[in-house]
C-alpha cells in the first residue's frame, strides 16, 4: 500500500513529464512558426515564377508599355527606376554619412544632438506614404520640381535618410577609440582622423546600410504614386550622355517617369488576367533585383564581421 | 578653421532631419487647414460617410478610420503571437545553425517589395480563402490583413528577440538551477523581464501596419465602407490616399486638400503611437 509520500512522488513526477511535454511542443511551435517566414518567400517566389515566368524575354525588357498586353514590357520602368535610384543614392548617402558621423564623433551630449536623435527615430517610424504628401507638397508644387525623376529620387532619398544614419552611427560606434587615439597622438586633427581612419574601417558596415536603404527604395510604390509619375510612359527620359561639351547632360532630371513599382502595381489593378502576367513577370525582376541586394548586403557584413578583429 | 568648417556642414546634414519633421508637419497642417475651412472638423472625426468625389460630397473620415483599424486588427492578432513566437524560439530555443539561416531570411522577408506582397494577397491568397470562405468578396480586408501580418513578423520578432538577449544569462540560469524548463523559464522569467521590448515590438508592428499602403491599395478593394466585417471591401487611410493620387487631382481643390487630411490623421496615429514605442524601448536600458 503507496504512503502519501510515494503519491507525492508520483505526483511530482507526472507534473515533470508533463512539463518537459511542453517543453518539447513548444520547440516544435516554434520551428513551425520560424518555418512560416520560409515558407511564404518560397511560395512567393514559386507562385511569381509560374505566372510570370513565360513573359520573362528579351522583348520583355525591351518595350515599352502598350495596350496590348503581349506587347508590353518594362524598358521605361527599370530605365526610370535606375535614373531614380541615382538621385536618391547621390541625396541620402553624402547626407547620411554626414549626419552619422556629426551625431557620433562631433555631437556633445546636449539637447539638440538628443533632439535629432529622438527625430531620427521618429522619422524612421513615418509611413511612406507621408513621405509621398510632402513631396507633393514640397517638391511638386512649393520648388516646382514638376512630377520629374528629380521629385521622385528626392522623395526617397529623404525616406531612406533614417536608415543610412543609423547604420554609419552603428559602424562608427563599432570602432575602438584606441584606434582615434593613436591617430590623435601622431598629431592628427580630429577631421583628419575620421577621414583617414574612422570612415575606411566603418565602410562595410556602411555600404550595407546603403545598400539596404537603396533596395528598400527600389520597391516603394506609395510614394511615388502619390507624387504622380505617370503610370503610361512609352519614351525614355532625355540622355546622360551628349554628343557635345561637357558631355553630360541633367535634362534628364526634369523628365516624367516611371518606376518598376508602379508599372507592375498598374498592370496588377487592371481587369485582363493577360496584365496579370506581365505583373507578375515585372514582379519577378523586382524581386530579384531587391533579393539580390540584400543577399549582398548580409554577405558583406557576415564578411566584415568576421575579418575585423580589434 | 577647416576643420570648424567641416564640423558646421556636419551639423547642417544631422538638422537636415529636423528639417524634414517640420516640413512633413507644417505641409500636413497647411494643407488640412485649408480643408478644414470648407469643412467642419466635427462632420470630419463624426461623419459616417466618406464620399469626397460625389456631387453632394460628405466628409466623414469613421470609414476609412475603421477600414484601417479592421486590417490593422487581422494583421496585428496574424503578427503579433507568431512574431513572439518565433523571438522565444530564436532567443531561448534555436542551436546556432538554425539562427544563422533563420535571421536572414526573416530578413529577406521584410525586403520584399510591398506592392509583390499586394499581388500575392490578391491573386494568391483570396483565390484560395474564396473556396474555404464562399461569400469572401474579390476585394475584401480578410486577405490583406492576413499578408501584412505575416510581412511585419519579422519586426516584430526581430525587436522583441533583441530584448531578450539582453535578458542576462544569470537570471535564465537561476530559473533553470530551480528545476525550470526552457519553457517556463521563457514564460515566467523572460517574457516579464523583457516586458518593455516586448511591448516596443508590438507597437513598432501595429505602427508598421496601419502605415501600410500598397497591399491594401491593391487587395482590399476601394470601398469607404463603416464596417467590421472582414469578407467585405473596404478602404484604408493609405489606401485613400493613392486612389485619389492616381487620378488627376487638380492642385488646391477640396480633392486636393482631402489626401493632406487623410494624411495628418495617418501621421498622427503612427506618430503616438511611435512616441508610446520609443518610451518603452527606453525603459529597456534602464532595468539592468
Amino acid at each position: 500500500m503507496p504512503t502519501d509520500n510515494d503519491k507525492n512522488i508520483q505526483e511530482i513526477r507526472k507534473k515533470i513529464a508533463l512539463n518537459k511535454l511542453r517543453d518539447h511542443l513548444f520547440w516544435i511551435i516554434g520551428l513551425l512558426s520560424t518555418l512560416i517566414g520560409f515558407v511564404l518567400l518560397f511560395t512567393l517566389i514559386i507562385d511569381l515564377f509560374i505566372d510570370g515566368f513565360p513573359r520573362l524575354g528579351w522583348q520583355f525588357f525591351t518595350s515599352y508599355p502598350s495596350r496590348f498586353p503581349e506587347k508590353a514590357g518594362i524598358l521605361s520602368a527599370w530605365v526610370g527606376t535606375i535614373l531614380v535610384m541615382i538621385v536618391t543614392a547621390a541625396t541620402a548617402v553624402p547626407l547620411g554619412i554626414a549626419a552619422g558621423i556629426y551625431l557620433e564623433e562631433y555631437g556633445k551630449k546636449n539637447w539638440l544632438t538628443h533632439l535629432i536623435e529622438i527625430n531620427m527615430n521618429n522619422l524612421a517610424g513615418v509611413p511612406s506614404i507621408v513621405y509621398g504628401l510632402l513631396a507633393l507638397g514640397l517638391f511638386v508644387y512649393f520648388l516646382k520640381f514638376g512630377e520629374s525623376i528629380l521629385t521622385g529620387g528626392l522623395t526617397l532619398g529623404l525616406l531612406i535618410l533614417p536608415m543610412v544614419v543609423i547604420a554609419t552611427r552603428e559602424s562608427i560606434r563599432a570602432i575602438p577609440n584606441s584606434i582615434r587615439e593613436a591617430s590623435y597622438a601622431l598629431g592628427a586633427t580630429k577631421w583628419q582622423t575620421i577621414k583617414d581612419h574612422v570612415l575606411p574601417y566603418s565602410f562595410g558596415g556602411i555600404l550595407t546600410g546603403v545598400i539596404i536603404g537603396l533596395s528598400r527604395a527600389i520597391g516603394e510604390t506609395a510614394p511615388i504614386i502619390t507624387v504622380g509619375a505617370l503610370t503610361f510612359i512609352a519614351f525614355l527620359p532625355s540622355s546622360l550622355i551628349t554628343s557635345e561639351f561637357p558631355f553630360l547632360s541633367f535634362k534628364w532630371l526634369m523628365d516624367p517617369f516611371t518606376v518598376m513599382p508602379i508599372q507592375m502595381f498598374n498592370w496588377i489593378s487592371r481587369p485582363q488576367t493577360a496584365f496579370h502576367i506581365n505583373a507578375a513577370a515585372a514582379g519577378i525582376v523586382l524581386l530579384l533585383m531587391t533579393l539580390f541586394m540584400n543577399g549582398f548586403a548580409i554577405y558583406l557584413r557576415y564578411r566584415f564581421r568576421k575579418r575585423i578583429k580589434w | 578653421m577647416k576643420e570648424r568648417g567641416i564640423e558646421f556642414i556636419l551639423l547642417l546634414s544631422a538638422l537636415s532631419s529636423i528639417f524634414i519633421t517640420l516640413s512633413i508637419v507644417f505641409i500636413l497642417l497647411y494643407e488640412a487647414l485649408g480643408f478644414f475651412k470648407d469643412v467642419s472638423i466635427l462632420e470630419f472625426l463624426t461623419g459616417k460617410q466618406w464620399t469626397p468625389l460625389f456631387a453632394q460630397p460628405k466628409f466623414g473620415i469613421l470609414p476609412l478610420v475603421a477600414g484601417t483599424l479592421l486590417v490593422t486588427g487581422i494583421a496585428v492578432a496574424v503578427a503579433l503571437p507568431i512574431g513572439l513566437i518565433v523571438a522565444i524560439y530564436l532567443s531561448e530555443y534555436a542551436p546556432f545553425r538554425i539562427k544563422e539561416v533563420a535571421k536572414p531570411i526573416l530578413e529577406l522577408l521584410a525586403a520584399v517589395p510591398t506592392v509583390v506582397y499586394g499581388y500575392f494577397a490578391l491573386l494568391f491568397l483570396t483565390p484560395i480563402l474564396q473556396k474555404f470562405i464562399p461569400n469572401l468578396s474579390g476585394f475584401n480586408a480578410l486577405s490583406p490583413g492576413i499578408i501584412m501580418g505575416l510581412m511585419i513578423i519579422p519586426y516584430v520578432s526581430s525587436v522583441s528577440e533583441d530584448s531578450m538577449k539582453a535578458v542576462p544569462m544569470h537570471i535564465r540560469e537561476g530559473s533553470y538551477a530551480m528545476g525550470a524548463t526552457k519553457f517556463q523559464t521563457a514564460f515566467k522569467v523572460i517574457i516579464p523581464s523583457a516586458f518593455s521590448g516586448i511591448a516596443a515590438a508590438f507597437i513598432i508592428g501595429i505602427s508598421r501596419a496601419i502605415g501600410e499602403t500598397m497591399v491594401v491599395a491593391i487587395a482590399a478593394g476601394m470601398m469607404p465602407n463603416l464596417t467590421l466585417n472582414p469578407l467585405e471591401p473596404i478602404q484604408t487611410l493609405t489606401a485613400y490616399i493613392v486612389g485619389v493620387s492616381l487620378g488627376d487631382v487638380p492642385h488646391g481643390t477640396v480633392e486636393y486638400k482631402t489626401i493632406f487630411a487623410a494624411g495628418i490623421t495617418l501621421f498622427f496615429m503612427t506618430l503616438s503611437l511611435n512616441i508610446l514605442g520609443f518610451w518603452f524601448r527606453r525603459k529597456i536600458r534602464e532595468v539592468y
